[in-house]
């Protein structure tokens, strides 16, 4: 079957899906954004969070049809957004780099797409507002700490900006 | 909280970027857009997709295997079983008993039995599905008792190993134990004595990049394969016998690693890429799922432990002895190193004079275990920190003063006679970790409103408003070798190369370390900056064009390869000082009197009088070193007496855990981790700390979540999921406060001490102590788990 949604705010066409792809392999194998990751295809670590229509959801379980017709928005998709040039890096992008939240790097887009949605929805959030929009990303090497340091950076920051 | 270093060589004082600084990770930027390529998101045109069919039962023989279903499925492109294997049908890390595919017996369960490559990963799957394997059920060995009973099915029968003479029965892969002192004597003089007997489940390292490469068949015979994996020239010199290739044919590029923890140190399915890109001559890639990657890779030793300490009325320990049996499951992977440092370092940080200490690995048919963050030390330290509190609480002494009474320090001797001659500040580590400010009672009452329950055990459950909710503190401290022992030539190779671009000058650095998070590559570019002066430090992509790099385990790559770099870098800097004596050294006489540095791009006096641009002094022409770099080297162990100089270096931390437990469900909340931790010198303060909190939530888990559930009737495993597996998210975890003393080990390059492992250690006794204080259990066992604290 074809496919056409908007990813990133361009107009997209996949062809030839079968109908058990979900929206993450269609992303993945068939528009060449390999940015959102693959690490359970059962939406229980959230590496492959995207937003469809501003909402995020695990894109392993949205199978590519769901898609139609709709917006999604993936880490490849983050920068230049909230306020950042074209291409620059999004302040939570550039937070996460900056506080050490980055180690294997496996986790971040999902991560980072989660944050962004948080920090849209709730500018100045409380630790506890962090960890619950973000308990649905699993992390194995940071312990999360220097990932609560950088969306608590990317609020500050977007706070004295604005 | 840091304290400081000893002082700075003069090289190091004047760089921007260099060790000792919070640098940036060079990898970083490409991992918040996206861009970075891990082994899983690689393509390449007329590429297809390999899968591995698996074994569904623990133990069987296997009659026949069909696979004309498979074949006939239009887009599979082969199909491959032991049958059809070209050279060696065995690897092994040490002992080559894992077969490539199996070869007539599986013996756990989720072995490979055959591959599939298809142009579609679905394709794959389902013709793997249509492969008729006629399993003969064996009787199955699970522990020790099964596995060393008159009769017991013996997994690897005729072992040419070098530990097969030395062990009891041929189902034990290695036993090592370590005696030193009288325990019969102390045993008699003993005012308290106390035994305890501990479990260790089995926890995977759930690394979330699963097991993933691409191998792409290449004109002159061989293969390129990019793949994750944490050392390069090991898998190398694994796969070439399989492919029979030679070792230049097999050219090896690491790819993107989303984390590794040990999970990575043997193949997975490195072989089978290259043998399905060798039969196809299509580039192949495969990916496992994470089901797959829960059978793809070894798993921690799950373990029993049997400890016995005896200590004098003020808290002396006296002696020691102790048992402990790993399941290393089918296969050896790294069983018998991981013996290896149970038992040496089963004492934990202590001085005890007296010990008697066994340690052992069984072969039975549970998956295969091997490698992870802390190696044997893990399951050590949970057990003998569980006798302090024993003792401390029969002793009536405070758990951390009895602790401090009997900390080793720096001169210590070890139950293997080492004499340990670094600092080894275990009481200070102890005090500080007990020094820091405790969380405020009750945090999930609010001014006047309904309680948070996200700050209680069971959050948004909202199972409790803090009725029946007990706050408990536990403390623990632990021992973990760094580097690869027991006369292991561990040694690493790196490449520098200097030249200049314009009036710039610009460093590569070239090594084959596996960077899979750890932030080598931050690291390496700091050294390089340190060492040579330049701003400008370009890392080469990590391959086998390079020597080894040794394996990225072991706490030992900024050790081993940053100490390789260090090296390369030096000299280097002396080729340059030689080029610009023999250039410029008449126009100025301290070229030949003064000591040279290399700073902001140029050559100073360490007066700070500049004598030439390193672009100049370099001209046209790059200077390059390459270095084979080794620590001091280690022993092996006595096989009857343990003793020996077997590990390069100790690093050490302690935690305190505070945690609030609801004791009608049995849930826990982790309200806080504080760990303390010496470093030695921290070339990264921002990446030491992530390491030790990273390290201290995988303890977390281990205490009271996660374990690999194997059905012991069956061997088969039962939560191959993240539904099943929970390993900790960010709402389990706690605040981690990290204090990082840096006492020099004058032994190691720039005083540094491994950090990976040790945080790893100490963080499952504390959790558990401190439970163990909610609720007045005895808890023996992890994870604890809620029906454990109910007692339903």
């Amino acid at each position: 079957m074809r496919v056409n949604f908007t990813v990133n705010g361009r107009p997209q066409e996949a062809d030839d899906v079968w109908e058990g792809e979900s929206l993450l392999y269609v992303l993945r194998e068939r528009l060449g954004l390999p940015g959102s990751k693959n690490a359970c295809e059962q939406g229980e670590c959230g590496s492959c969070t995207v937003r469809l229509d501003g909402v995020p959801v695990c894109a392993c379980l949205v199978a590519a049809g769901q898609a139609e017709g709709r917006e999604v928005v993936t880490v490849e998709g983050l920068a230049g957004r909230s306020g950042a040039a074209e291409g620059e890096l999004s302040v939570v992008q550039r937070a996460f780099v900056d506080a050490g939240a980055v180690q294997c790097g496996f986790c971040t887009p999902g991560l980072l797409v989660a944050a962004d949605d948080l920090l849209e929805r709730v500018p100045q959030p409380s630790d506890a507002d962090i960890r619950e929009a973000l308990s649905g990303n699993l992390c194995r090497c940071t312990g999360y700490e220097k990932i609560l340091d950088a969306v608590r950076l990317a609020a500050a920051r977007t706070g004295e900006a604005g | 909280m840091r304290d400081t270093t000893p002082a700075v060589p003069a090289q190091a004082r004047r760089t921007t970027g260099g060790i000792g600084e919070s640098t940036l990770r060079p990898d970083g930027i490409p991992k918040v857009t996206g861009e970075f390529a891990y082994a899983s998101d690689l393509w390449h045109e007329d590429m297809l997709w390999g899968f591995t069919l698996r074994s569904p039962h623990a133990h069987a023989r296997i009659r026949s295997v069909d696979v004309s279903g498979a074949l006939a499925t239009p887009g599979v492109h082969a199909v491959m079983t032991h049958d059809d294997l070209p050279a060696a049908t065995r690897y092994g890390l040490e002992i080559q008993d894992t077969p490539v595919l199996a070869d007539g017996v599986v013996r756990h369960h989720g072995e490979p039995v055959a591959l599939v490559a298809a142009d579609h990963p679905e394709t794959a799957r389902r013709a793997a599905a249509r492969i008729v394997v006629d399993y003969e059920q064996l009787p199955v060995v699970t522990d020790e008792k099964t596995a060393t009973a008159p009769g017991a099915p013996v997994l690897h029968p005729g072992r040419t190993d070098d530990h097969a003479p030395h062990v009891a029965h041929p189902n034990i892969v290695h036993r090592q134990p370590v005696v030193r002192g009288d325990v019969a004597a102390a045993k008699a003089r003993a005012d308290v004595v106390v035994t305890g007997e501990y479990e260790m489940g089995m926890q995977d390292q759930a690394f979330l990049g699963p097991e993933s490469g691409l191998a792409v068949p290449a004109e002159d015979g061989g293969v390129d394969l990019f793949i994750a994996t944490q050392w390069l020239h090991a898998d190398l010199r694994q796969i070439a016998p399989v492919l029979g290739l030679p070792e230049d044919k097999v050219r090896m590029t690491l790819s993107g690693v989303g984390g590794a923890f040990g999970g990575r140190e043997d193949l997975s399915m490195q072989a089978h890429a290259c043998l399905l890109a060798l039969r196809t001559g299509r580039p192949v890639k495969i990916v496992y799922n994470r089901f797959e990657s829960f059978f793809g890779h070894v798993h921690r030793h799950p373990a029993k432990l049997a400890y016995e300490h005896g200590a004098t009325r003020d808290g002396r320990l006296l002696y020691m002895t102790c048992r402990i049996v790993l399941d290393g499951g089918a296969y050896a992977s790294s069983s018998p190193a991981v013996v290896g440092n149970a038992a040496s370092l089963s004492a934990g940080p202590y001085e005890i004079p007296s010990v008697d200490i066994e340690a052992l690995a069984l072969y039975t048919n549970n998956p295969p275990c091997g490698a992870m963050r802390g190696f044997g030390a893990v399951q050590a330290c949970f057990a003998y920190e569980a006798q302090m509190d024993r003792l401390a609480a029969a002793l009536e002494m405070d758990p951390v003063e009895f602790r401090r009474r009997n900390a080793m320090s720096q001169g210590s001797v070890m139950p293997t006679g080492q004499v340990v001659d670094a600092p080894a500040p275990v009481a200070e580590l102890l005090r500080r970790v007990k020094a820091m400010p405790l969380p405020p009672e009750r945090q999930w009452e609010s001014a006047g409103g309904a309680p948070d329950v996200r700050a209680l055990p069971g959050g948004l459950s909202n199972t409790t408003h803090g009725e029946g909710v007990v706050r408990g503190i536990g403390y623990a401290v632990g021992i973990k070798n760094v580097g690869f022992s027991e006369g292991f030539d561990d040694y690493s190779t790196a490449r520098v190369r200097l030249e200049a671009a314009g009036s710039e000058v610009v460093a590569t650095v070239h090594t084959a370390m596996a960077e899979v998070g750890q932030g080598g590559v931050t690291v390496h570019t700091q050294i390089a900056r340190t060492e040579l002066g330049v701003a400008r430090v370009v890392l080469h992509p990590a391959d086998t064009r390079v020597g080894s790099a040794g394996s990225t385990s072991a706490s030992r790559q900024t050790y081993v390869t940053g100490g390789a770099v260090r090296r390369a870098c030096e000299k280097a800097r002396e080729e340059v000082f030689e080029r610009g004596r023999a250039r410029f050294g008449t126009y100025h006489p301290a070229w030949a009197t003064a000591e040279l540095l290399l700073e902001g791009g140029k050559v100073v006096t360490d007066g700070g009088e500049v004598l030439a641009d390193l672009a100049d002094v370099l001209g046209d022409e790059a200077v390059e070193a390459e270095v084979e770099w080794r620590h001091r080297p280690t022993e092996p162990f006595d096989p009857h007496t343990g003793q020996g100089f077997g590990h390069v270096q100790y690093s050490f931390a302690a935690h305190r855990a505070v945690v609030e437990v609801d004791t009608e469900l049995g849930l826990v909340k982790v309200v806080e981790l504080a760990c303390a931790q010496d470093v030695g010198k921290a070339l990264n303060p921002l990446s030491v700390a992530g390491q030790i909190q990273g390290g201290t939530t995988q303890g977390l888990g281990l205490a009271v979540m996660e374990e690999i559930v194997v059905d012991p009737v069956t061997a088969k495993v039962r939560n191959p999921s993240f539904t099943d597996y929970l390993i900790p998210t960010i709402l389990d975890t706690p605040a981690i406060p990290v204090d990082i003393l840096e006492l020099a080990d004058t032994h190691a390059p720039y005083g540094l001490r491994g950090v990976g492992e040790a945080p790893t250690l100490s963080s499952t006794p504390a959790v558990v102590a401190a439970v163990r204080q909610a609720t007045g259990l005895a808890l023996t066992r992890v994870p604890v788990r809620p029906e454990h604290l109910t007692g339903t």
